[in-house]
């Protein structure tokens, strides 16, 4: 039984004076206690959508939330909002990209962290101060008792994205969604909280939902992966069946066009074709379509299923996917 | 409709980079492998399907393609300006205000030539005196009654409009014009000219900083005592006030324009610098401009009213302003009210006008909702 | 001779206060002495974290921003030194291609006409239909449809933007460009499209490209040369390959080894070198070695005294270090901490994963802040990480191997022990560590 399973989810913006768009529409997984879970995607696939609607944090007005969002057996998105509030900051946290606009600007880093202590853990005061303390020291920020007085501005920017997460961690929350939690900052920094990250995983079995654009930090991350395009997920797979047997054409191309450090020189990229903007609607057939190298027909005819071409486990939504000439022998997933 | 797909679809082959024929063929031999590795793992969708696509080829999969694909805002082409007045037609507030001040304008251009009598007789004086001070109100040959002098009011506020538009407009543009300019020059200094740039932008900024901490009806009440009382006195009082408003905004917005990377690029490009503050920054710092300018004939109107009730307006007792009116009313208003009301309401009618269009600009304009 | 040669390149802004009369109180070093040759025909790759300096060098190339001191040469002519009519005139033939695809193109002028307005700058074409064709070619070389001419920005998708950036640059047949972060604001698929465009015209117009970015992979890709940056200065350059295969400078290895590669074996595989904390403020520069105060093998001598040089270690291959010998031969140890009085971290330390995983040793966390080594720096330049013992947590070699071989195999062990918690296994201890150069 997972911890967090998400079925069908989908989230509709506009209403009545705007034309309705779809930024997620349908996407199922699940994250497992200790699990490490990516939802990877580019601008507007809507991987950022997803973890909003996940934490209740989407605006009330003009957006239509559907599907079911299991957390221990309550929905997510049924709930109400004073019951939601309860349990955003304890059992559901949250770290976001910027961190200088996540973090308040004009109260101290302390009163921030100590408030979500009072608010969740009915700590108060003096005990309240030290547990700030001990959390900023566990998320690696040096001399915490200075810190807890400082404001966000005088934070450096990894130094902040720590404050955040202690912030998230305080309550020692069940599930951790990190959005792009590493975008905003330098790649010597990356490593740093990414390892803070993993650390968090593994030593308290927190289950984190990763959202980035970034295959390689997933790579090195997340034990399962949902590749999303256009609102829906179109490959999910363990990481070593994604990026060993990347199936789903928009999964291989986008492996295909990033330039690794690791490859030899003057080795051509092979870029996807187009702009996301080229999409058809999925009641029409495959968004990806337009872009793809592979496409038929037979693309066109209404909203590709999830099969699993390759691999048990592996699913992918596409009836052309890319693979090897010869069937591969069975191969266990990681 | 299909002429502007198919150019989308044109768009977006070459946006691939490489030539769209090879592309082509490549897709076409790569998309009946496709579809033999569909038929090898059990599709979902029937063979028919696959062999149609390996039948018509590649034309009918582009031809189908363009039509299931939708792109938002088809449209090209469109300036940025194009796009503001798109958004503001579409805003019920900027409708109402505009509604309003195009009355405003058609009664302020045809009233003197409609009016049902003359503004200046005082055709019912008679009447008024042996009232014995008792208001004449609103009545069939005279919509809104008669003044203190018997003279018929709603001619008046006819006549009137076209003083207190001429007193808005100038005013404003006296404001607009020598403040656009101040802060055009102050921006482009700063901006483009350098050291000695910033200090002659300093020296402008703190005299306009003196200026703008002046009360501005404390300046204009001054400014029209030193230069007698008419009616050129009130458009130039109330329009000196605008220009530090007007430098200040313009300057700002040259500033904000003037760090964006598309300055950079210009210069980088090797154009001059007069050519950058002109077709670059200036253009663009614009927005804020107009949005004030329309804002600013809604005060300038009520400043010039104010002026003219505290008596600096046109001494012309023949040429009617509402806010001359309005303060020739003030002596009567225990008995006549109404005499008042007119010309108020008509002020800030008009000036809600100007505020309403001015905001819904604003929103229109503001280049976070570009998209 | 170098097509375009840099020479000692500072850039110091003045950082002012006061009221009505600026008077300066201190210097932000953006750029700091700065020598670099760019070859005609080739790419060199300037590689750096935010605030390195890098997006103000590549400025100061097109003097889009004072030059304090030092040199720009440019096909024999010292760009320094002329006036500005003489600049001008000179940008035709050094473009630049900016980050922000949409940010650098004026909103309110359509294609043709942010195009036209450089063409008209320099004299280029008669008059306005000579200039359309020209463009229209362009338009065509850089994938664009023609009927861009009459579009504005705002129509187009970041990629298309980016290859209007560009065309905008080729028209004026520039000799280099100067690219600054060309890619690092386009979705990934977007991106190899335009590195590709770029390589392509590069091969058909015989351009020189100085391309400046953070991403060390894009850098790697397109390089012909690398050079790497930290806090205004070079701390080492080398031919992209020779790099990639085996960086000398202890930042070049960090950095290297912080880049996170799609390849969960390589991941997992991998030695990583955490550094501490912060880049320190570029106002107020450590003395010594810009980079001592985070670097892992920061010696009792010279480190913190001496700014090493950049000097040849043979093949072209330029670093600024005090102990790249010490350290490429293994002989140096890594230390810890920072400042004069450096802790040794014995390799004994990064081999118990366990300790470190149950919790930071307490010595590693409650030792004594090691002092801020200049003032004013907004965070303290070095920070107590308890994580930094990381190789052996992720399975890595436990001690600084030679630089050649990086991806050696993780010792079974402990690794896979730091490593059960997590559900995953190392897999790949076994292979051979992949292609690397």
């Amino acid at each position: 039984m997972p911890l967090l399973s998400v079925d069908e989810l989908t989230v509709t913006f506009g209403g009545r004076d705007r034309r309705p768009s779809t930024a997620v529409d349908g996407v199922s997984f699940t994250v497992g206690q200790g699990q490490v879970v990516g939802l990877v995607g580019e601008s507007g696939c809507g991987k950022s959508v997803t973890s909003l609607a996940l934490m209740g944090l989407l605006p009330a007005k003009g957006v239509t939330v559907g599907g079911r969002a299991d957390f221990d057996g309550t929905d997510l998105l049924t709930l109400s909002p004073a019951r939601m509030r309860d349990l955003r900051g304890r059992e559901l946290a949250m770290i976001f990209q910027d961190p200088l606009s996540s973090l308040n600007p004009v109260v101290p880093i302390g009163l921030q962290v100590t408030e979500i202590l009072r608010r969740h853990r009915g700590l108060k005061g003096e005990p309240a101060r030290k547990e700030a303390a001990q959390l900023l020291d566990r998320v690696g920020i040096p001399d915490p008792g200075r810190r807890l007085k400082e404001y966000p501005h005088q934070l450096s920017g990894g130094m902040r994205q720590r404050a955040l997460i202690a912030m998230a961690v305080a309550c020692a929350p069940r599930l951790l969604i990190a959005d792009e939690p590493t975008t905003a900052l330098d790649v010597t920094i990356q490593a740093q909280i990414l390892e803070l990250l993993r650390e968090l995983v593994d030593q308290e079995g927190t289950a984190l939902l990763m959202i980035t654009h970034d295959l390689g930090v997933v790579a090195g991350l997340c034990d399962q992966v949902n590749v999303l395009y256009a609102g829906k997920a179109v490959e999910t797979a363990g990481r070593r069946e994604l990026f060993g047997h990347p199936t789903h054409p928009y999964a291989h191309g986008l492996l295909g066009s990033i330039p690794r450090l690791d490859a030899p020189r003057g080795e051509p990229l092979h870029p996807i074709r187009g702009s996301i903007n080229d999409k058809i609607a999925w009641a029409d057939g495959c968004a990806f379509a337009p872009r793809c190298d592979h496409y038929t027909l037979e693309c066109l005819t209404g909203t590709p299923e999830l099969t699993e071409p390759r691999a048990a486990g592996h699913r992918v939504r596409c009836v052309n996917p890319v693979l090897p000439a010869v069937p591969p022998t069975a191969e266990v997933p990681a | 409709m299909t002429a502007g797909t198919n150019r989308t679809q044109a768009g977006k082959e070459s946006d691939a980079g490489d030539g769209s024929k090879e592309r082509g063929e490549s897709q076409g031999s790569k998309g009946s492998q496709g579809a033999k590795g569909s038929q090898g793992s059990g599709g979902a969708a029937g063979t028919a399907g696959t062999a149609g696509a390996v039948a018509t080829g590649r034309a009918a999969k582009i031809d189908r393609l363009a039509e299931l694909t939708r792109r938002t805002g088809a449209t090209v082409g469109n300036s940025l300006w194009k796009e503001a007045f798109r958004r503001l037609r579409s805003n019920r507030m900027a409708v109402i205000g505009a509604v309003v001040i195009a009355l405003f304008v058609v009664v302020a251009v045809v009233g003197p030539w409609v009016t049902p009598y003359s503004p200046t007789a005082q055709t019912w004086r008679g009447e008024v005196l042996a009232n014995q001070g008792k208001f004449v109100g609103a009545r069939g040959e005279n919509w809104f009654g008669l003044d203190h002098l018997g003279r018929d009011m709603f001619s008046r506020m006819l006549v009137g409009a076209r003083q207190t538009l001429l007193v808005g407009v100038v005013s404003m543009l006296i404001g607009l014009l020598l403040g656009a300019l101040i802060g055009t020059l102050s921006g482009a200094a700063v901006t483009l000219g350098g050291r000695a740039g910033r200090r002659i932008d300093t020296v402008v900024m703190r005299v306009i900083d003196i200026l703008l901490s002046l009360p501005s009806l404390l300046l204009a009440v001054s400014i029209a005592a030193v230069m007698g009382q008419s009616l050129t006195t009130v458009m130039i009082a109330v329009g000196v006030v605008q220009i530090p408003v007007f430098a200040r905004l313009l300057r700002g917005s040259m500033l904000a324009q003037g760090g964006a990377d598309y300055v950079l690029a210009a210069k980088a490009l090797g154009i001059r610098r007069k050519r950058i503050v002109l077709t670059q920054i200036l253009p663009n710092s614009l927005s804020p401009v107009i949005v004030q300018a329309t804002l600013s004939l809604a005060t300038a109107i009520i400043e010039a009213a104010a002026l003219s009730y505290l008596g600096l307006g046109n001494p012309d007792p023949a040429v009617p302003e509402w806010g001359v009116m309005l303060s020739q009313a003030q002596r009567f208003f225990d008995n006549a009210p109404m005499m008042a009301v007119y010309p108020a309401v008509g002020i800030i009618i008009t000036a809600l006008g100007f505020t309403l269009l001015g905001e819904a600009m604003r929103e229109a304009l503001d280049p976070k909702l570009r998209g | 001779m170098s097509l375009l040669e840099l020479d000692g390149l500072k850039v110091h802004f003045p950082i002012r206060k006061g009221i009505l009369f600026d008077r300066v109180v201190g210097h932000v070093y953006a750029v700091d002495g700065v020598s670099l040759k760019v070859e005609a025909g080739q790419t060199y790759g300037l590689v750096g974290e935010s605030g390195c300096g890098k997006t103000t060098l590549g400025r100061a190339v097109l003097r889009l921003t004072g030059i304090t001191s030092g040199e720009v040469v440019f096909d024999g002519t010292d760009l320094a030194g002329l006036d500005d009519e003489a600049m001008r005139r000179f940008r035709r033939r050094l473009q630049m291609v900016f980050q922000d695809p949409l940010g650098s193109l004026n909103p309110r002028q359509n294609i043709e006409s942010i195009l036209a307005e450089g063409m008209a700058a320099h004299g280029i074409g008669a008059d306005r239909e000579e200039r359309r064709e020209k463009i229209k070619e362009i338009l065509a070389r850089v994938g664009l449809p023609a009927d861009a001419l009459n579009r504005y920005p705002h129509e187009f998708s970041g990629g298309q933007r980016q290859r209007i950036g560009i065309a905008r640059a080729l028209v004026l047949e520039p000799d280099v460009i100067i690219c600054d972060e060309p890619v690092s604001a386009l979705d990934v698929s977007i991106q190899a499209q335009v590195i590709n465009l770029l390589e392509e015209l590069q091969e058909s117009l015989g351009l020189t490209y100085l391309v400046i970015a953070h991403d060390l992979a894009v850098v790697r890709h397109i390089s012909d040369v690398i050079g790497v940056m930290y806090l205004g200065s070079l701390v080492e350059e080398a031919p992209s390959d020779a790099l990639y295969a085996a960086p000398r400078h202890p930042y070049t290895k960090a950095l290297m080894s912080a880049v996170p590669v799609p390849d969960p074996d390589l991941e997992d595989r991998r030695e990583r070198i955490l550094l501490h904390g912060d880049l320190p403020s570029p106002a107020n520069p450590p003395a010594g070695c810009r980079f001592h105060t985070r670097c892992p093998w920061v010696q009792d001598t010279l480190c913190a005294t001496d700014r090493p040089e950049l000097t040849d270690t043979g093949d072209g291959h330029r670093v600024a270090c005090h102990w790249t010998a010490g350290i490429e031969a293994g002989t140096l140890v890594r230390t810890r901490a920072t400042g004069i009085e450096a802790v040794t971290e014995t390799a004994a330390v990064a081999e118990e994963p366990e300790a470190a995983d149950a919790g930071p040793a307490p010595d590693l966390v409650s030792g004594p802040e090691p002092p801020a080594p200049v003032p004013g720096v907004p965070a303290p330049a070095a920070e107590a990480d308890p994580k930094l013992p990381v190789p052996g947590v992720l399975g890595g070699a436990p001690a600084p191997g030679p630089a050649g071989a990086p991806g050696a195999p993780p010792p079974a062990g402990p690794g896979e022990a730091a490593e059960g918690g997590h559900g995953r296994t190392t897999g790949g201890a076994g292979q051979p560590a992949a292609d690397r150069g």
